[in-house]
């Protein structure tokens, strides 16, 4: 298992380091600043987070074999795995059909880089413009490494959702999942940590990088 | 037996003789593309240091492979042997084999680092007055863009043939059109590659007149092996010269057959890829363009190669063989496919791609006509 | 558990085809790795074969320029992921649980899949010969050569694809390898007196964990770019062809020492045995290994140096990729140590042991010269690092590799190989190889750039690639040697004995072939030869020394073959040619991966052993 770790560490090193070395180097945008929603995200981020730790929980219950609680929490972590992921559909679908409304009369200093290209189309005496600017893997370089590298955390996290729920099942089958054969669970809360970490770092480095200036 | 003294002047000696005859042999300076036959301070370097390790190589050579002869004579086995001794290792026979390797490697890591440096910085920069140049790479030719002498806004476009003064310094930037290539000269200098999207630059230097050769070093697709330039070294003021004559166009035709013939480039869509206006505007700010599609054949017929491939001039010489010229033209315009394959002319021009438009034998004789007077 | 789910009874065939479709047993496996990367190894050698043809004169037109990229690009590929790869893993399938004193790897199932997908992944790369054309840019495919602007055929797709079926395949045997090794090893056998081969299987599993995942990456990438349209390569909109090198060559470089460290592994098991003394410096040589392998990581830019790093980043990568050359050198002198003073019977497998260290020798001077970034500017990409490559992979790889064939021959087969022929062969094939590869120096020096399809007459090249091109011919003769005297003696070669070399290690001490329970009883270890101490009679009676924890069992469970690695396997390649094809394929791929889903599910319902 530490061997498949490490392993994954290199290909979401890969992954990263593909995006950190197209950071700011789109042509076109949108671009982090114009899509992103910190506080969107940093709610599915603490529930990310939440579901490590009610893991840690179904692991002791199950270590002291209380297997109504371990049971809980278990299908607590799964659920919350799944929050996130509908935090990521949502997210990716308003990223898609983004909108821009720009004020035509603001100077244009104020303006993101989008914001004027989209501004540029105000017709003479126009106050305002709405524009559809989708981001998508196809849009831009932003595009293509942000849905890879997120879309491949999320595969990982659907994994291991999918792992935990038939850990929650097989449950309830006698003596399939039992304090002597913790190693099971062991291995799946390892896994279920690990894909955490990663989106720690994910979301300081795309996230949070992409959206405060000076990074 | 031999005294160790003697034992040791035969290994030198032998690696000596060793070392010569696998260069001799193997090596010919006088080959077109030979890295043994430097003329240029960047060649000369990188020969130096070459020529460092392969010293220090043929000795290593000599010795490893000497003594694992030496060992495979004297340790086999022989009737009535037992088992040898079982020796595990010795710490300071191993200590001494890791050193003396690292001493001999930074001995051989200084000049190296020193040529890096010497590559990345040329002597004499465009912003100290020195010439500057742009090589494009283009599937599967070299297009060069010389600074106008008259008009700083302006570059002058040749194809497939480098113009170079005699012992000036070069700078030269090198770009892509489409996928990477690799420029390289190499009797005055290594290659550096010409990638997209990323502005590399080189500096030679050539210190003899001549005509040499030169070729892209990275795969590039079909063609790769007929992305072939040369590159003519002369005197600064036969370079002045034909810079000057590269800045003028051609005069226009007056022969009838030719008339037709520039007529025909026009109609049947040459024009679309291939300028015969050797000069071109810097975008604003100074900025350079993309590539064109095609080479610009303002003065192809002053080419001593047509394509980079077939020589219009005869062996030794370097003037233009008009009848070898319209031969090739001829050759080319035929069937260029045959000549370089692959070719984007073939898959894209409507006068191959489609066989409604194939160009009549009596229109390529006009084509030919008309490209033998941009001289 | 009693409930077996899809009512298929397991299979129980003793012999014959289904014997092989469904074996764990890693000594059937290892037999069928070998085979099948030999059959790829004589593909990839006929390909070589044909340039080498249309190279003999200028001006050639044997092959057009179009299949002559495709053939150098497939030669390439082949070599490195079909055929050294897998005969790599042949020998740790069969010798690795014999060595350490195991019954069999870790995961048997999984180890059959890891066959089974590596066969697929072959499969799948050599059928694009026939469906279109198969991939023309290189085997380190640089963008933009890969685009679909410039490659619209789906050969380079294939080439994806397969890349990562065969990924699969040796990520799993990796996984395995690390488990069994460091889980299974016998009593008493600490990580110290683990056999040498074992140690070089075991730095080389953990590169391959670590170095796949970034091609695999890569691959997704390019993949997405060519498939969604996406822009990680494309240049149009920012991307930079750049990445796609860093990325190949941080697995690039690394792949070139799980090319090489299992070969050298091999020729640390048969120096000891025909000198008949230990490994000199047993530790050094262990360490250097361990430390090639950690400075594989850093060298990765000594493939670019032409690219424009500038000259900080140049500098730099110099310096680190001469410093490799210490380590290796460490271990030729540690090779030479050990044979001296020994007493050396000169059998096929020494010589080509010996000739590894020769060639290898040659390949490894000429490497610091390319390591030098000014003067290899001179060098990137022509012939002469055509001749170094060939030099540490077929001078070094798979000169090691036939010579294993022919130590272990007897222990596989039961069998004794032909002596004089194994001679002839060793002899025929070194001279072939100088042949070849030697003049390529000279080319490379002369100004001859890699992968040109023809040259011109006036270019002074035609001598030596003549010359190549005769020596390519007797190349090919000595491996006609080879599969005769192979063939021959498999049919109807002298029997063996348990231990024909008087070996030192585990393996020589049971009968030939082993039985399929590999050891009747789990041997103890306590000296690092183990099977030499204990003929010797110097075992040291007392408590062996940490480290091992193979299981002391008296009733001998073997696991039962399995129907379900195959049908994974298959499950992958038909989602395989779904991906390549791709639009409205990717239903066939689904349908694949539904297949290797009720793969997966059954196998991991699947008890090891059916209740008795």
């Amino acid at each position: 298992m530490w061997a498949f770790l490490g392993s994954d560490c290199m290909f979401f090193g890969s992954l990263i380091a593909t995006y950190l070395v197209y950071k700011n180097r789109s042509l076109s945008g949108p671009l982090p600043v114009d899509v992103f929603s910190i506080p969107t995200t940093s709610v599915s981020t603490f529930v990310l987070l939440m579901s490590s730790m009610s893991m840690v929980l179904a692991y002791a219950a199950l270590r002291r074999n209380r297997m109504k609680t371990f049971r809980i929490w278990l299908a607590s972590t799964a659920l919350m795995g799944m929050t996130f992921l509908a935090f990521q559909v949502f997210e990716f679908h308003a990223f898609a059909n983004h909108e821009v409304v720009v004020d035509c009369t603001a100077p244009i200093g104020e303006l993101t880089a989008l914001e004027q290209s989209v501004a540029a189309d105000c017709e003479p005496g126009q106050h305002e413009i709405e524009k559809q600017v989708g981001l998508t893997p196809r849009t831009n370089l932003f595009g293509s490494t942000f849905f890879t590298l997120t879309g491949f955390h999320g595969a990982h996290v659907t994994l291991g959702v999918v792992w935990l729920l038939s850990m929650f099942f097989l449950s309830f089958k006698k003596g399939a999942v039992t304090p002597e054969k913790e190693l099971n669970l062991d291995l799946a809360a390892l896994y279920w940590h690990f894909v955490d970490i990663v989106w720690i770092i994910i979301f300081t480095v795309v996230y949070l990088f992409g959206v405060f200036p000076g990074f | 037996m031999l005294s160790v003294k003697q034992r040791s002047r035969q290994l030198v000696s032998f690696t000596v003789i060793g070392a010569m005859l696998a260069l001799v042999l193997g090596c010919t300076p006088s080959n077109p593309q030979s890295t043994f036959d430097a003329l240029g301070p960047i060649a000369e370097m990188q020969l130096f240091v070459f020529n460092v390790i392969f010293w220090i190589g043929a000795v290593v050579f000599v010795l490893v492979e000497g003594a694992l002869v030496y060992i495979i004579v004297k340790f086999r086995r022989r009737l009535g042997d037992g088992d040898p001794v079982q020796t595990h290792g010795n710490t300071r026979m191993e200590i001494a084999w890791t050193i003396a390797p690292v001493i001999i490697l930074i001995i051989a890591a200084v000049p190296t680092i020193q040529g890096i440096f010497l590559m990345a910085n040329s002597p004499l920069t465009p912003a100290q007055g020195g010439l500057e140049l742009d090589a494009i790479g283009h599937q599967w030719w070299f297009e060069f863009r010389y600074p106008n002498p008259n008009d700083p806004n302006q570059q002058i476009v040749f194809a497939n043939e480098l113009h170079m003064p005699v012992g000036e310094p070069v700078n030269i930037n090198l770009r892509s059109v489409d996928v990477i290539h690799s420029f390289w000269i190499p009797k005055m200098g290594g290659k550096v590659d010409m990638v997209p999207n990323n502005d590399n630059g080189m500096w030679l230097q050539a210190n003899s007149q001549g005509e040499f050769y030169g070729q892209c070093a990275e795969f590039c697709g079909v063609s790769h092996a007929n992305m072939r330039f040369k590159v003519i070294v002369e005197s600064r003021d036969s370079f002045n010269a034909w810079l000057q004559a590269q800045a003028v166009p051609a005069p226009d035709p007056i022969d009838a057959l030719a008339l037709q013939g520039k007529e025909l480039f026009r109609s049947a869509g040459c024009t679309g890829c291939h300028a015969t206006n050797s000069v071109m505007n810097l975008a604003e700010g100074g900025r350079r363009l993309p590539g064109r599609v095609g080479p610009n054949l303002s003065h192809v017929a002053s080419r001593l190669y047509l394509a980079g491939l077939l020589p219009n001039k005869d062996e030794g010489s370097l003037t233009v063989n008009d009848a070898l010229l319209q031969q090739n033209l001829k050759t080319w315009l035929s069937d260029p496919d045959d000549v370089k394959p692959g070719n984007i002319m073939t898959r894209d021009a409507k006068v191959y791609s489609d066989p409604d438009s194939k160009l009549e034998e009596r229109e390529i004789d006009a084509l030919v006509a008309y490209l033998l007077t941009l001289n | 558990m009693t409930t077996v789910p899809f009512a298929i009874p397991r299979p129980t065939h003793p012999t014959g085809v289904w014997s092989w479709i469904t074996t764990i047993d890693h000594k059937k496996i290892g037999v069928l790795y070998g085979v099948t990367a030999f059959v790829l190894f004589i593909i990839g050698g006929l390909e070589a074969l044909l340039m080498r043809i249309q190279l003999a004169g200028p001006n050639q037109d044997i092959v057009s320029p179009e299949v002559f990229n495709q053939l150098f690009t497939m030669h390439g590929t082949t070599m490195i992921f079909l055929a050294v790869m897998p005969l790599s893993a042949a020998f740790f399938n069969f010798v690795i649980p014999l060595q350490i004193g195991a019954r069999d790897v870790a995961f048997p199932r999984l180890n059959a899949f890891s066959y089974w997908t590596f066969l697929g992944g072959a499969i799948l790369l050599n059928s694009s010969w026939f469906l279109g054309g198969a991939t023309n840019a290189g085997w380190f495919g640089y963008a933009p050569l890969t685009s679909t602007a410039q490659n619209p055929g789906n050969g380079i797709d294939f080439w994806i694809i397969s890349l990562q079926v065969l990924g699969v395949a040796s990520l799993a045997a990796a996984f395995n390898f690390i488990v069994t090794i460091v889980n299974m090893r016998a009593p008493g056998m600490s990580f110290m007196r683990m056999p040498l081969f074992t140690w070089m299987t075991f730095i080389t599993a953990i590169l391959l964990v670590l170095a796949f995942p970034v091609i695999t990456v890569a691959l997704i990438e390019l993949y997405f770019d060519r498939t969604f349209g996406m822009n990680f390569f494309n240049v149009a909109t920012g991307g930079d062809p750049v990445l796609w090198q860093h990325l190949f060559w941080v697995f690039g470089h690394p792949e070139v020492y799980i090319l090489i460290l299992p070969a050298m592994g091999i020729v640390s098991e048969i120096l000891p045995t025909f000198a008949k003394k230990p490994l000199f410096g047993y530790s050094t040589v262990v360490l250097a290994g361990a430390i090639i392998a950690f400075m594989g990581w850093m060298v990765w830019s000594h493939h670019m140096f032409t690219v424009g790093l500038g000259p900080i980043p140049t500098a730099v990568f110099t310096l680190t990729t001469m410093a490799i050359a210490v380590p290796t050198g460490i271990k030729i002198f540690n090779w030479m140590a050990t044979i001296w003073g020994g007493s050396m019977e000169y059998k096929a497998p020494l010589l080509f042991a010996l000739g590894f260290i020769a060639l290898f020798t040659i390949g490894g001077i000429s490497g610091i010269m390319h390591a030098m970034a000014s003067s290899d500017a001179q060098q990137q990409d022509t012939y002469f690092i055509v001749a170094h490559i060939h030099y540490v992979l077929f001078g070094g790889a798979i000169v090691a590799v036939v010579g294993g064939i022919y130590y272990w021959f007897p222990k596989i087969t039961g069998r004794m190989y032909n002596e004089a022929i194994g001679k002839l062969n060793f002899w025929v094939m070194f001279v072939g190889m100088n042949l070849v590869f030697f003049p390529m120096h000279f080319l490379g020096l002369d100004g001859m750039p890699r992968r040109i399809y023809t040259y011109d007459a006036n270019m002074g090249w035609s001598l030596w690639n003549g010359v190549s091109t005769l020596g390519a011919l007797v190349l090919g003769l000595s491996f006609l040697i080879f599969i005769y005297n192979i063939v021959t003696s498999w049919r109807n070669g002298e029997a063996a004995d348990g231990d024909p070399w008087d070996g030192r290690t585990l393996e020589w001490s049971m009968s030939s072939p082993p039985p399929e329970y590999n050891f009747a009883e789990i041997p103890t270890v306590y000296d690092r030869d183990a099977w030499w101490a204990e003929k010797r009679g110097q075992v040291h009676h007392g408590v062996p020394v940490g480290g091992g924890s193979g299981e002391e069992e008296h009733s001998i469970h073997m696991p039962q073959p399995s129907y379900w690695p195959i049908v994974v396997s298959i499950g992958l390649v038909i989602a395989g040619f779904g991906l390549v094809y791709h639009g409205t394929y990717f239903a066939v791929a689904a349908f694949g991966v539904l297949i290797g889903m009720i793969g997966v599910y059954a196998w991991s319902f699947e008890p090891v052993n059916d209740p008795e």
